[in-house]
């Protein structure tokens, strides 16, 4: 085996932490790179508690390298972060979707950001602890599920550059979670029993309203609040302003009725809130754009599983792409398609590309089968 | 296997070995509390005595009980803010350069928290506070302390410290000086110099961490920082360090008894890597360990359009030990503020970093850190 000098972006917890023992143990050169992503000034809390870029994961980070015998680096991308991941989470929720930071944080922050610094160092490649496989083929290389599915992320990697897939390591990718903490505890890592992370980083409180209204004061008053409306626009209610909704969401509505009522759309412009009856969810087709592909699109219409949000097996579904539009049909309804999230393209295990879902589309399944 | 060149001897240096064995030597034979009235104690208190002795005769104190054994700069740093201003009424400003050490600006802050007035000085492109400006801060409120580091920790340009303590001292003012850096490496002397404080660290100059002395002029007010015993005269409680004071006066005497031809040496060695390092185009030498008027041996390079965090992950993974900024700030990546206050922009701060040489290095191993610095800074500029 080649020697590889290899950065690892280290986040405090154990997957990264387990990532990079495991490469040192198979005689690769690491050197651990922790991103700072923002202090409480992005995030308008005074101590920001349980958040993944505090100091204390920073030292945990360390505290792994110094262990492993490696070197370790703070890199200050708080900058790129506001720009590529904060100021679109905001301009999401303002427009009505829900966002997705994960997916926009790989792709921009550690498939662009954390690579220029990992090739200034001239590195070969660069790891991180997600549970997902980069497969080699005689035609490349292709992103695929993790090896356990319960943990799989490869939903959120959908973004990363195709020209950097075969640099790129996932020392978890056959691994299960179980096996990650007990390899910490035999590695004697002091992060072993870490609890997982869970909020979006940057909103360790949970609440979106206040860091909305933080980020963008000017525009704290849309999210003010408004109507709930029926599917025929009747009024049958308030609600406390759009960013406390997502599609497919029943509680928190605050309305008696005989049967459960759910989010089915949210019109930003208006600051309605649209809800209705289970049914109203289901969708059979979508679009969605900003796509990014990591094989060669086909010509005319790719056949391929659809899966629309973490952790989703994915729908068969059909593709076509116009104008940078991906119009996507299902054979079968999905149950709440939200518009922000985000469409993964699979082909068995194989991840082919995805894209920004921009709405559900009303209207037929595809025919036959 | 991976040559190993450390350049970092301003943030700590090896222990000497000679220390090392002084202090090894009390192992667990003269472990006597210096409090205690037996014999035992008797042997601890005249040791601590004794290396009292050692730093009043380096630094040219005249009396011992002139020196006070603190954990390190950072306390005695703290110990001579807070302690001296506690003799002031709360109208008397304290006065410190904007480039002081974070033990001296975050005490400042501190105390301005708690109703001190606090005076920053600006500096000038070299880092030092600008006579004029300390007069006319002087002249406009009661100051009670003036803070001005020896040499400074990242440039390692030196104050002149005579004329700061004639313009202090003309208008009744204390001068305490961080001197953590200049100890055993300039002629750091208070007969000359007339300071009423002065902090040194004990592993700046080859001898242990976790050690370190506030010089206290005679008839000096100092309030006790720490209390909870009647150790140093009450000045500071808890049982001293006794193998740590040990090492730090030997190592003391050791640094400033030779201290003309270590620093010829230093200097000789400075020039070395700097004819191995040449012409770097966009390279600025902020502060050349080779010349006269600077701390010998210690030298800040700033290359524009390179991340100086980058050729420091760069060097490390060659076994070159360097520094961007100041080893304290590490975790956080802040450019330095000692940069800023000197007039650079954030973005060329980020391009700097500190070299700081020690006695024992090798002019090898300089031309091989000089040769890889060279190559990093022109891939990196050709990386853009």
């Amino acid at each position: 085996m080649k020697r590889l000098r290899v950065v690892v972006a280290m986040s405090g917890g154990v997957d990264s932490a387990v990532a990079a023992a495991l490469l040192v143990q198979a005689g690769h050169e690491v050197v651990g790179m922790t991103m700072r992503l923002h202090g409480h000034v992005d995030t308008g809390l005074a101590s920001p508690e349980r958040s993944c870029c505090d100091l204390r994961a920073y030292n945990d980070a360390r505290r792994v390298c110094d262990r492993l015998e490696i070197p370790h680096q703070v890199v200050d991308l708080s900058d790129e972060f506001r720009r590529d991941v904060m100021d679109v989470f905001a301009s999401e929720y303002f427009a009505g979707r829900t966002p997705n930071p994960c997916v926009l944080c790989n792709t921009h922050l550690k498939w662009e950001h954390l690579w220029l610094r990992a090739e200034r160092i001239q590195a070969d490649a660069v790891a991180t602890g997600h549970y997902a496989r980069v497969v080699q083929a005689d035609n490349g290389h292709f992103l695929a599920r993790a090896a356990f599915r319960e943990k799989d992320q490869s939903y959120a990697l959908w973004g990363l550059a195709r020209d950097r897939l075969a640099h790129t390591l996932f020392p978890l990718g056959d691994l299960s979670k179980s096996q990650v903490r007990q390899l910490a505890r035999q590695l004697d890592l002091a992060v072993a029993e870490k609890a997982e992370s869970q909020d979006i980083c940057f909103v360790p409180d949970g609440d979106y309203g206040r860091f909305l209204a933080h980020h963008n004061p000017r525009r704290a008053h849309e999210l003010q609040g408004g109507n709930l409306v029926d599917d025929q626009g009747r009024v049958v209610g308030t609600h406390k302003g759009i960013a406390h909704f997502t599609v497919g969401q029943r509680r928190g509505l605050g309305l008696a009725a005989p049967k459960p009522l759910y989010v089915s759309g949210i019109d930003a412009s208006t600051g309605d809130v649209r809800v209705g009856p289970e049914q109203d969810l289901y969708h059979t087709a979508l679009e969605a754009d900003g796509l990014k592909w990591l094989v060669e699109f086909p010509d005319g219409e790719l056949e391929c599983l659809g899966a629309i949000r973490y952790r989703d097996a994915g729908a068969p579904c059909v593709v076509k792409v116009k104008d940078g539009v991906a119009h996507v049909r299902f054979y079968e309804a999905r149950r709440a398609i939200t518009p922000g999230q985000c469409v993964v393209f699979y082909l068995g295990d194989q991840v082919l590309g995805g894209g920004w879902i921009r709405r559900a589309v009303p209207g037929h399944a595809v025919e036959g089968s | 296997m991976l040559r190993k060149v450390y350049l970092d001897h301003a943030a700590t240096t090896p222990l000497d070995q000679e220390v090392l064995e002084a202090m090894l030597r009390l192992g667990s034979t003269h472990f006597g509390n210096p409090s205690s009235g037996h014999g035992f104690g008797r042997r601890a208190r005249a040791l601590v005595d004794e290396a009292a002795q050692q730093v009043a005769g380096a630094i040219g104190a005249s009396r011992s009980e002139e020196i006070l054994f603190t954990s390190g700069g950072t306390e005695s740093d703290n110990l001579a803010l807070r302690g001296a201003l506690a003799a002031f009424p709360g109208e008397h400003a304290l006065v410190v350069g904007a480039a002081e050490h974070a033990a001296v600006l975050d005490t400042a802050a501190d105390l301005e928290a708690m109703g001190r007035r606090v005076v920053r000085l600006p500096v000038d492109g070299r880092a030092r506070v600008d006579p004029g400006a300390l007069e006319a801060a002087l002249d406009q409120q009661p100051v009670g302390l003036v803070s001005v580091i020896w040499a400074n920790n990242e440039v390692g340009s030196i104050h002149d410290m005579e004329a700061i303590c004639r313009i202090c001292h003309a208008r009744g003012v204390l001068v305490h000086s961080d001197a953590v850096q200049a100890l055993g490496r300039l002629d750091v002397r208070v007969d000359r110099i007339p300071v009423d404080l002065l902090s040194g660290s004990a592993h700046k100059f080859h001898g242990p961490k976790g050690a370190g002395f506030l010089f206290v002029r005679r008839g000096t007010r100092l309030a006790p920082q720490i209390t909870g015993g009647l150790q140093q005269e009450g000045r500071r409680g808890g049982t001293e360090n006794v193998p740590g004071i040990v090492g730090l006066g030997l190592a003391l005497e050791r640094a400033t008894g030779n201290l003309g031809p270590h620093a010829d040496h230093l200097r000789r060695l400075a020039s070395h890597f700097k004819s191995a390092l040449g012409k770097v185009p966009g390279m600025v030498m902020l502060g050349d360990g080779a010349v006269a008027d600077q701390l010998p041996g210690h030298f800040s390079l700033c290359f524009e359009d390179v991340e100086g965090e980058a050729l420091l992950l760069s060097l490390d993974l060659d076994g070159i030990a360097v520094s961007s900024g100041s080893a304290c700030h590490t975790g956080s990546v802040e450019p330095s503020h000692v940069l800023l206050a000197m007039g650079l922009s954030r973005r060329q701060a980020k391009g700097c970093i500190r070299l700081v040489l020690g006695r024992h290095q090798v002019e090898e191993d300089l031309s091989y850190a000089a040769q890889r610095l060279r190559e990093h800074v022109e891939r990196l500029r050709g990386a853009q």
